[in-house]
């Protein structure tokens, strides 16, 4: 049994024009200790598939079906209440802005406080000495005097810090980064991801880490499920998937990568032609067909399922693998 | 903050010396001659050219206003053309009473606005809801008067529970005195009231779809906790909104006091200006020039305790 399991996520949103399928069907496992991405572009459901996770979203016009299940215990039947008991606690989320994440009002010491009193019982003094702790290890200099500062005294990676630390306070089983390091300088974010993966080493945290930046999880991850219009159309060991992407829109990532560019000796960045389709309809086909250079009618005809291709790496592809590419240039 | 603070109040000294210049010249620019209305209309111009150089109306503005300042630098406003009483009396009289009114409206306007915007909001589109915001509409709506006049019709002509109209000081006979408030303070309190429920409703409502709260309720704080998180940061609102208010405030003590007959600083300010009683009305204008000032300070350092952004000096950032 692994430490998270998603299966059959689907996520609907009640608009005024009608529902949105933010997430269609997704099915992952996360294990102990494990630090696993969440890859796509901008609307293909990752986030809202992560904050269904320890049911972050609103509370009304959302409904959410599937199973998630944390050491086998399915949260989508708990009660807000135990759901309360067990975020920040055994479930935690950085999000992605550090500059609005943290209540202006407050000291970060008493923001850190405030969850380890809340799960942790612990009394007044002993919370800010813990406190201190977390600080240093997040890497914050000068951590008791920190304590006493303001969101607005710190820096974007700082503030960010904090939340990280925040995060794993209670010593969480599972850490949910939502695109961590997108709001902060490049100069940066190599800390925030830094202080990620020695929290993971150190602590033994699982992650999840959500974000649209192939570098980021080149560095980080240890395995990805890469996200298309609410769905996952791979899922692979990171070194598997750099070496051997087998679905064209992994590869349309990668190739979209400067680093990719740099390669080819070309200083033009690869793009995908065309948009991710309207979150409005799931129709019974592969819906990046429409943009895949390899589309054809079966592709259109029914979905491909999500299908082992080699060790532990799996896709959702008819035409799958590297040495199929006809690019066109 | 000490930085801060010294900031503030010099600042708000220059806006006092503005004020009392704009009060000063304001009087003088008004249509009518205070002789005139002393002595009456058919008075001997000897009698008014005597009671212009008894109160210095003969010389220029300039002299006049220098002599004014030095003059209530030391208490002094003069006295009154009317009933030669020292202005400053007068006003010790009258200020307390309609400070008493003022205090109380503020502490109903609170009380009830407050808790009352926190429940719309955290109950959106529920009936507690619906019912606290058809109550703010309706208390916005009523003009004091109508407010005050249906007061007295209720409670003191058909309930007899309630005085009509008259004041009893606070030293005198303490519970007659807030047995005589009532009526007052409520109509007064009650548009306060629907405001600061409306703004703290509003304030809060965009709080709590903040980020700030979605961390808070990702750290597993229960529904309270999170709510406490974003009250926090909407009561600057609801300190500007009170501020603003307490403006209104004052000239709805004008109306309250002449309904109810209550010899306060509104009553007093409505008698000078019809009596065209310069000492008195300067004296009272630049009070409440000097009450805005006072409560415009008070704001703002609410505002930089409630929002550490806005200690701008003393910090260690």
């Amino acid at each position: 049994m692994s430490l998270l399991e998603v299966e059959d996520l689907r996520v609907t949103f009640t608009t005024e024009d009608g529902p949105v399928l933010a997430v269609k069907r997704m099915s992952f496992a996360l294990e102990s200790g494990e630090i696993l991405a969440l890859v796509g572009e901008s609307g293909c459901g990752k986030s809202v598939t992560a904050m269904s996770i320890p049911r972050l979203l609103p509370t009304s016009g959302v409904e959410i079906e599937g199973a998630v299940r944390l050491g086998g215990r399915d949260l989508t039947a708990l009660a807000e209440r135990d759901l309360e008991a067990l975020r920040g606690k055994e479930i935690s989320v950085v999000f992605q802005e550090p500059m609005t994440s943290l209540n202006p009002a407050y000291t970060v010491g008493r923001q850190i406080v405030e969850v380890l009193r809340r799960h942790e019982r612990l009394n007044s003094r002993k919370a800010l000495d813990r406190a201190v702790e977390l600080l240093e290890l997040v890497g914050i200099p000068d951590a008791r005097r920190r304590c006493d500062s303001y969101p607005h005294q710190l820096s974007g990676g700082m503030r960010q810090r904090v939340m990280i630390a925040i995060g794993v306070a209670c010593n969480p089983k599972v850490l949910i980064a939502d695109e961590p390091t997108t709001a902060l300088d490049v100069t940066i974010q190599a800390g925030v991801l830094e202080v990620i993966a020695n929290l993971r080493d150190t602590l033994g945290t699982a992650v999840v880490l959500i974000t649209h930046d192939l570098g980021v999880v080149a560095k980080v991850a240890d395995r990805v499920v890469v996200m298309y219009a609410g769905r996952s159309v791979e899922e692979a060991p990171v070194d598997s998937l750099f070496a051997a992407p087998q679905h064209p829109y992994t590869m349309g990532l990668i190739d979209a990568l400067p680093s990719s560019a740099l390669l080819r000796g070309t200083r033009r960045l690869e793009e995908i032609p065309g948009m991710v389709p309207p979150p409005t309809s799931d129709p019974d086909e592969c819906e990046f067909a429409a943009r895949c250079p390899r589309a054809s009618a079966r592709c259109t005809s029914a979905r491909p399922a999500l299908k082992v291709s080699e060790a532990e790496h799996r896709v959702a592809c008819y035409h799958p693998g590297r040495k199929e590419v006809g690019r066109v240039s | 903050m000490g930085q801060f603070v010294v900031r503030r109040v010099l600042s708000s000294v220059v806006v006092l010396v503005l004020g009392s210049i704009v009060v000063f010249l304001g009087i003088r620019a008004l249509p009518g001659d205070p002789a005139l209305a002393l002595a009456g209309e058919s008075a001997d111009p000897a009698v008014l050219a005597a009671i212009r150089r008894q109160y210095g109306l003969d010389q220029p503005w300039p002299i006049q206003y220098i002599h004014y300042v030095a003059q209530a630098l030391q208490g002094n406003f003069g006295i009154s053309t009317v009933d030669q009483i020292p202005v400053s009396q007068i006003l010790a009289e009258r200020i307390p009473v309609t400070l008493e009114i003022a205090f109380l409206a503020i502490l109903v306007g609170i009380l009830i606005g407050v808790p009352a915007g926190v429940i719309s909001a955290v109950r959106q589109g529920k009936l507690a809801d619906y019912v606290a915001t058809g109550l703010g509409l309706v208390g916005l709506s009523v003009p004091h008067f109508w407010l005050g006049l249906l007061g007295i019709w209720i409670f003191a002509v058909h309930l007899r529970v309630l005085p009509a109209s008259g004041f009893v000081g606070l030293a005198e006979d303490p519970v007659e005195n807030l047995r005589r408030m009532v009526m007052p303070v409520l109509v007064l309190g009650t548009g306060l009231s629907a405001v600061l429920m409306r703004q703290s409703r509003s304030a809060l409502l965009s709080q709590l779809s903040e980020d700030y709260v979605r961390t808070a309720r990702a750290k597993g704080l229960p529904h309270r906790a999170q709510v406490r998180h974003a009250l926090r940061n909407s009561l600057t609102t609801v300190t500007t909104v009170l501020g603003l208010q307490l403006g209104g405030l004052i000239s709805g003590a004008v109306v309250t006091e002449q309904i109810f007959v209550i010899p306060g600083f509104g009553k007093l300010t409505v008698d000078a200006v019809l009596q065209r009683n310069y000492p008195v009305i300067e004296g009272v204008v630049l009070v409440t020039v000097s009450g805005y000032v006072v409560i415009n300070l008070l704001v703002d350092l609410t505002y930089a305790w409630l929002n550490p952004r806005l200690r701008l000096t003393g910090g260690d950032s």
